[in-house]
């Protein structure tokens, strides 16, 4: 990898691009050592494809979070906005009018709602991200309890059938211990996680939309200068993660099959951390989409690896934070030698980037 | 009178909230202001409001230091008061007979577990350059589990006489004691404030970190520093919660509190972006808090519905507040000055009021 970036000019490889790779490295190092340690339950490809099954609904979050986060802002209301949804859907399934369809539409609608309400507010009125992120999670708990207080058991007959249905993978699968062979399950939800990670990441990628985003993080002044709609910019992402919020909510609960009041309560932190590991800086402007998944995953596989090594429950929280920990500083110092790096190599291109052919064929001869 | 204009412009959106909040009291029942004396101190909505935002109001302080200097929250505050708080009342259990000694020690203890909670987050920030948030993520995921470890059991009890009376009233003393160590501390941290510079370094280093390093000023030694100033906030914080409750709930003590204290810096009028800071804003945003949450249980509004009140008026809050709604309403009262003019002066007018803008943008 060092040779390579010898030989490339400086510029290919962007900060953002190095710090996905730092998090894409540190997850394939992370699941080979539960592999090496735990090889019975994490050998299995249920196992990760489970890591999907179960925690769609975070990894859709963290992606609308991600698009937030480049264009320099925050929304900490995703979680009670999911939380939301999940009971609004609840009660209309339940209702005697219910139908997934129906269901479907009142998610997005939610999430659209608080996006544009967000949103508006934040871009067009210029007020503090933060605070208004924090009230719509106040007003989206508040609904939420308003809504419905005790947990609803979804019990409608093409809901349960969506809920139970998962696609076979027949060709892939493990043994269990009667010699029974089970193919590995995959949820819609995972489907769902794949398409809007590719519709996203896309977006991000090539899109004016995206590109405009990554201005206006970087810095709002000159993104203005050049002649970008920076409210407009903003606006858009805060309604892109309201929308990812509502899909997220639905994905939960066809996963749970139930509306609860604790539903995806402190999601918001969460994805937010995997949001971070994953290489998304606070400040904005840097950030990779495809790292929003490898983030999550890195977060849930240090979950899983703590439950699998049987360390009692009141130390999980202590040692993902000592992890957390370890990750944020290994971010730190690999960025920090980087810009040293860059500092101490500060040579014109002429004199850095045929050097070693000019070496070379001055020997030659 | 234009100088006082000036520096007190920023205290007139919480204080205008505050009214607010006291005059719809008012209209719900004239008696808001009544106190009653039982067992020889006050008591009623007044008193009441002091005591119960004690702890939000010291950690608002701690909290506008750090933002304006880190350009940053720490959202690990609510959590080093657990754990600090924990350490106290470790000490003083197992000190066996209660003295004042005894829970002065084991108050500099809790003091000095707070600071270190500091440093290690203040490190995070200052050395290694991680944003405020994810430096305290760490402590904010890991650290009610620490407190429950050293708690050992899940909620030893505090039962001795002294900090009952430190939670409550101390006997002879008309004010609930929570509210004097309020009133101590903010009278500390006035008196820092008045006899150092930490106020221009800190508005410096939120300003602008590099030029603040040009100019011979470390960011890294004041970012530590504030960071070490929200360590010790929290744990007197910690102190006055856990003697208020008189017993020690790993799990629930001051949990999300650093939610209320963003907002209260933000009521303040500080931006969350670092840089120029009130503390006196912060303060009587702490106080607004606590008297929104008391007005909406004053107006028996369901318990379900109380977040929803509480967002629609820090939204509606926010919209008054927010750069565009006043600049629009300062252009409509130009308009509206212009449009009746005194002796043809209306092109002074309103030269003398975009210049206003101008200066106050120039802020």
């Amino acid at each position: 990898m060092a040779s390579v970036n010898m030989i490339k000019p400086k510029a290919r490889l962007s900060n953002s691009n190095i710090l996905f790779l730092i998090a894409a490295v540190i997850f394939v190092l992370m699941y080979l050592f539960a592999i090496i340690s735990f090889p019975g339950s994490f050998l299995q490809f249920q196992t990760f494809f489970d890591l999907f099954n179960l925690n769609a609904p975070l990894i859709i979050m963290t992606l609308g979070l991600c698009i937030v986060m480049i264009g320099g802002g925050i929304d900490i209301s995703i979680g009670a906005v999911c939380g939301l949804v999940t009971m609004a859907c609840a009660v209309f399934l339940e209702s005697r009018m219910g139908s997934i369809g129906g269901a479907i539409l009142i998610s997005l609608g939610i999430g659209i709602a608080f996006g544009i309400l967000q949103g508006y507010l934040i871009a067009y009125l210029e007020i503090q991200p933060f605070i208004i992120t924090l009230s719509g999670l106040f007003l989206a708990q508040g609904l939420l309890t308003t809504l419905h207080k005790d947990p609803i058991n979804v019990t409608m007959g093409a809901f349960v059938r969506l809920r139970d249905f998962d696609f076979v993978i027949s060709w892939l699968g493990t043994k269990n211990r009667l010699g029974v062979f089970i193919p590995c399950e995959i949820k819609p939800g995972t489907i769902i996680v794949v398409i809007l990670l590719v519709i996203l990441a896309s977006l991000m990628k090539w899109s004016r939309f995206g590109r405009n985003v990554y201005a206006v993080g970087g810095n709002s002044h000159s993104a203005m200068m050049l002649g970008i709609n920076v409210k407009r910019t903003v606006f858009i992402t805060y309604v892109i993660s309201g929308l990812t919020a509502g899909i997220a909510g639905f994905v939960y609960i066809m996963t749970t099959g139930a509306g609860n009041v604790g539903n995806a309560a402190g999601a918001e932190m969460k994805a937010i951390a995997s949001a971070i590991i994953g290489g998304t800086l606070l400040n904005g402007g840097v950030g990779n989409l495809l790292g929003a998944p490898i983030g999550t995953l890195t977060l849930l596989v240090i979950n899983e690896l703590i439950r699998a090594a049987g360390v009692q429950s009141n130390f999980q929280a202590m040692v993902s934070g000592l992890l957390l920990y370890f990750f944020i500083v290994l971010q730190s110092i690999i960025m920090s030698l980087r810009d040293r790096r860059r500092v101490s190599i500060a040579l014109p291109p002429w004199l850095r980037f045929p050097g070693k052919g000019q070496v070379a064929s001055q020997r030659q001869p | 009178m234009r100088t006082m204009k000036r520096s007190f412009s920023h205290l007139v959106l919480p204080i205008s909230i505050l009214l607010l909040l006291i005059i719809i009291n008012l209209i719900k029942g004239a008696d808001y202001f009544s106190i009653t004396v039982v067992n020889g101190a006050f008591y009623g909505n007044i008193p009441n409001i002091l005591f119960g935002a004690s702890e939000l109001v010291i950690l608002s302080i701690g909290m506008t230091l750090v933002t304006a200097a880190s350009r940053g929250q720490d959202i690990s505050i609510g959590e080093s008061a657990t754990i600090s708080s924990a350490v106290f009342v470790l000490f003083v259990l197992q000190a066996g007979e209660v003295t004042l000694l005894v829970i002065v020690v084991g108050f500099l203890l809790s003091c000095v577990v707070g600071l270190a909670l500091g440093a290690f987050n203040g490190i995070l920030v200052s050395v290694f350059k991680v944003q405020p948030m994810i430096a305290s993520l760490i402590l904010f995921t890991g650290g009610r589990s620490i407190a429950f470890m050293i708690d050992g059991k899940l909620s030893p009890i505090l039962a001795n006489d002294i900090s009952n009376q430190i939670g409550t009233v101390i006997p002879g003393i008309p004010i609930q004691t929570p509210i004097i160590l309020t009133v101590v501390f903010i009278v500390c941290i006035a008196m820092l404030f008045k006899t150092t510079n930490l106020r221009l370094y800190v508005e410096t280093v939120g300003i602008n970190p590099n030029a603040a390093r040009l100019n011979g000023i470390n960011p890294k030694k004041i970012i530590f520093l504030t960071f070490l100033i929200m360590g010790f906030c929290t744990a007197v914080a910690g102190f006055i919660a856990v003697n208020k409750a008189g017993r020690h709930d790993s799990v629930n003590l001051l949990k999300l509190i650093m939610m209320d204290a963003i907002l209260a810096v933000a009521i303040g009028g500080n931006p969350l972006i670092g840089g120029k800071f009130s503390i006196t804003g912060s303060i009587i945003g702490a106080y607004t808090i606590e008297v929104l949450n008391r007005t909406l249980l004053r107006l028996e509004i369901e318990p379900a519905m109380i977040k929803v009140f509480k967002a629609v008026f820090i939204i509606m809050l926010m919209i008054i507040a927010s750069p565009v709604v006043r600049a629009s309403i300062r252009k409509a009262l130009d308009r509206v000055r212009t449009k009746n003019p005194t002796k043809g002066s209306a092109a002074m007018v309103s030269m003398v009021s975009t210049m206003d803008m101008i200066g106050e943008k120039g802020e």
